[in-house]
């Protein structure tokens, strides 16, 4: 068990200088989630123009992984379309059950692959990730999880 | 109390996780458990298993005696007046669950109050709001003083004549304080209340009586001092249980069936619809064997000096932050280190072979009292040594360390 494996420099980085903290003022849309086993919440905001997300900003209280999982997802996100948001999304959830897939959004997302090996530690990974599944869905796009 | 000799006598203590001894410092969430438990269980299933109260066979007869036995273990450990008093349940939340569910609707009218305190575990807490609701009865709570303790002038505030329940846990699986049960009970019985006791955390680490007490229920789990999971025990004085409505219907808790009326056997019989946790049951009674056996005093007071220990260690740590008040506590520290996340701290301590809890601990209330979202919280039981407190600093000090540099 390697926690360099975990906590790459990368990762850390996001944690200590996370990208999009904060807030959008109006029109957009809003996801609260929390994860009720641990505590971790996360508020996510998406600006929504054509279908494409033009801004997205979080707030929140959580571990490294989370806070940073949130603040690499919220760079990736930006300037993307709803459905390849979405797609995306299940790409996270790929690379959380080890499977090799490339991020070309924003590659220090793949330093988060480490994750997959600390079980207790993927649902901190993935918050954030499922915070923008839902807020995708909410705008009537992607799909509900086939599970 | 020889440690090394106890220690013996938990096969899981003996290996290594992540390449570093195992230090297992999670016993509050749930204990290990010694071999004569491991074996009562095995040998129940190997030469006894069969249904209870049913069977005229012999294997029936055996399991029977081999359950009704524990319920009277049960008794006597908690010094009940009779085995009669003592229900088995699920656990704790379970046991809870059947007195806000059973006990209360028959007592509970608009207006009435429920007193609880903001530490509580979620199971001594949501089954009583969900009787507050049902009931429109009120939830009141007695306020906590600054280090987490319970000052008896705001019990006596918070009581009053429309009180007809105070349900407090006896010791916190967060703050590690000891509540005073007895003076509690003594207030809420003045006022003509009945006094319920989350004893979860309580009963695997000192003598419980519960007629000293002078409770009206009392639950535990068996889990957490030593027995299998899913088996606990709720006390009840014998009046309030003979009027207690079971929340569970079907076989073994009956007297007469017709199509459309039945009536039910005698307590305590009538709250365990269906076939109870006989191998649990069996369990359970070979953990009080063995908790009577070392000695539940000699127990309670390794782990208060394992405390105090724990707790100076600890503080020496530079950005620690301990909650709970420093004495009156039992064995476990709660804490954060300054911008570490207490899941970093469990995950890099898991790295070095030390099993911690982090998270909300089920007290999402406290949390907020606290006001943090998550803690780390290490836990003590007979089995641990000042070894693994010194295990657990050194580790402390080396996740400050990787997190200074990971984010400097």
């Amino acid at each position: 068990m390697q926690l360099d494996d975990l906590y790459r420099r990368v990762i850390m980085d996001h944690y200590k200088n996370p990208r999009n903290r904060g807030t959008i003022d109006e029109g957009s849309v809003t996801v609260n989630l929390n994860n009720p086993t641990c505590g971790d919440r996360i508020s996510l905001q998406l600006q929504v123009e054509d279908g494409k997300v033009s801004d997205a900003r979080f707030t929140g209280e959580g571990c490294s992984i989370s806070m940073s999982s949130a603040s690499m997802m919220t760079e990736a996100v930006k300037g993307r379309t709803l459905d390849e948001a979405y797609a995306m999304a299940e790409k996270f959830s790929a690379l959380m059950k080890g499977e090799p897939v490339e991020f070309d959004e924003l590659e220090d997302i793949e330093a988060l692959s480490g994750v997959n090996k600390f079980p207790a530690r993927i649902k901190c990974a993935t918050l954030a990730w499922n915070a923008l599944r839902k807020g995708v869905e909410s705008q009537g796009q992607g799909k509900p999880e086939g599970h | 109390m020889n440690i090394e000799e106890i220690r013996k006598q938990f096969p899981i203590l003996h290996q290594e996780v992540n390449g570093h001894p195992l230090v297992y410092l999670d016993s509050a969430a749930t204990s290990q458990k010694p071999r004569s438990v491991i074996e009562a269980v095995k040998r129940y299933y190997e030469l006894d298993n069969s249904n209870v109260h049913r069977g005229v066979h012999t294997l029936g007869s055996r399991a029977t005696e081999a359950y009704e036995g524990a319920r009277e273990r049960v008794a006597r450990f908690l010094n009940a007046p009779s085995a009669e008093q003592i229900i088995f349940t699920r656990g704790t939340t379970s046991a809870l669950n059947l007195v806000a569910t059973g006990y209360a609707p028959s007592v509970l009218q608009e207006g009435d109050e429920i007193v609880i305190t903001p530490m509580e575990h979620h199971s001594n807490l949501i089954p009583w709001q969900q009787a507050a609701k049902r009931s429109g009865a009120v939830l009141k709570y007695i306020p906590l003083q600054p280090d987490g303790t319970i000052a008896l002038a705001d019990v006596e505030k918070a009581i009053t004549g429309r009180t007809k329940i105070v349900s407090v846990m006896y010791v916190s699986n967060v703050l590690g304080v000891i509540n005073p049960i007895k003076e509690i009970a003594e207030i809420a019985h003045r006022h003509g209340a009945v006094m319920v006791v989350d004893g979860a955390q309580s009963t695997p680490h000192m003598r419980i009586d519960v007629q000293a007490l002078d409770c009206d229920f009392y639950a535990l789990s068996g889990h957490k001092m030593c027995g299998p999971t899913g088996i606990g025990a709720l006390y009840g004085r014998r009046s309030l249980l003979e009027n207690m409505e079971p929340i569970e219907f079907g076989g073994e808790m009956i007297d007469f069936v017709d199509l459309y009326e039945s009536t039910w056997k005698d307590i305590p019989w009538r709250f365990e619809a269906g076939t109870p946790i006989i191998a649990g049951a069996v369990g359970l009674a070979a953990a009080i064997d063995f908790l009577e056996e070392i000695g539940l005093d000699n127990i309670d007071r390794h782990e208060k000096e394992l405390a105090a220990y724990a707790y100076s260690k600890l503080s020496e740590i530079d950005g620690i932050t301990i909650y709970g008040p420093r004495e009156g506590r039992v064995g476990l520290i709660t804490f954060n280190l300054d911008d570490v996340h207490p899941h970093d701290v469990a995950t890099v301590l898991d790295s070095e072979g030390i099993a911690v809890r982090a998270g909300h601990h089920c007290c999402q209330p406290l949390m907020r009292w606290l006001d943090v979202t998550a803690t780390a919280r290490a836990s003590f039981y007979l089995y641990n040594t000042e070894q693994d407190v010194d295990r657990l600093a050194a580790s402390l000090l080396r996740t400050k360390e990787f997190f200074d540099h990971a984010i400097g």
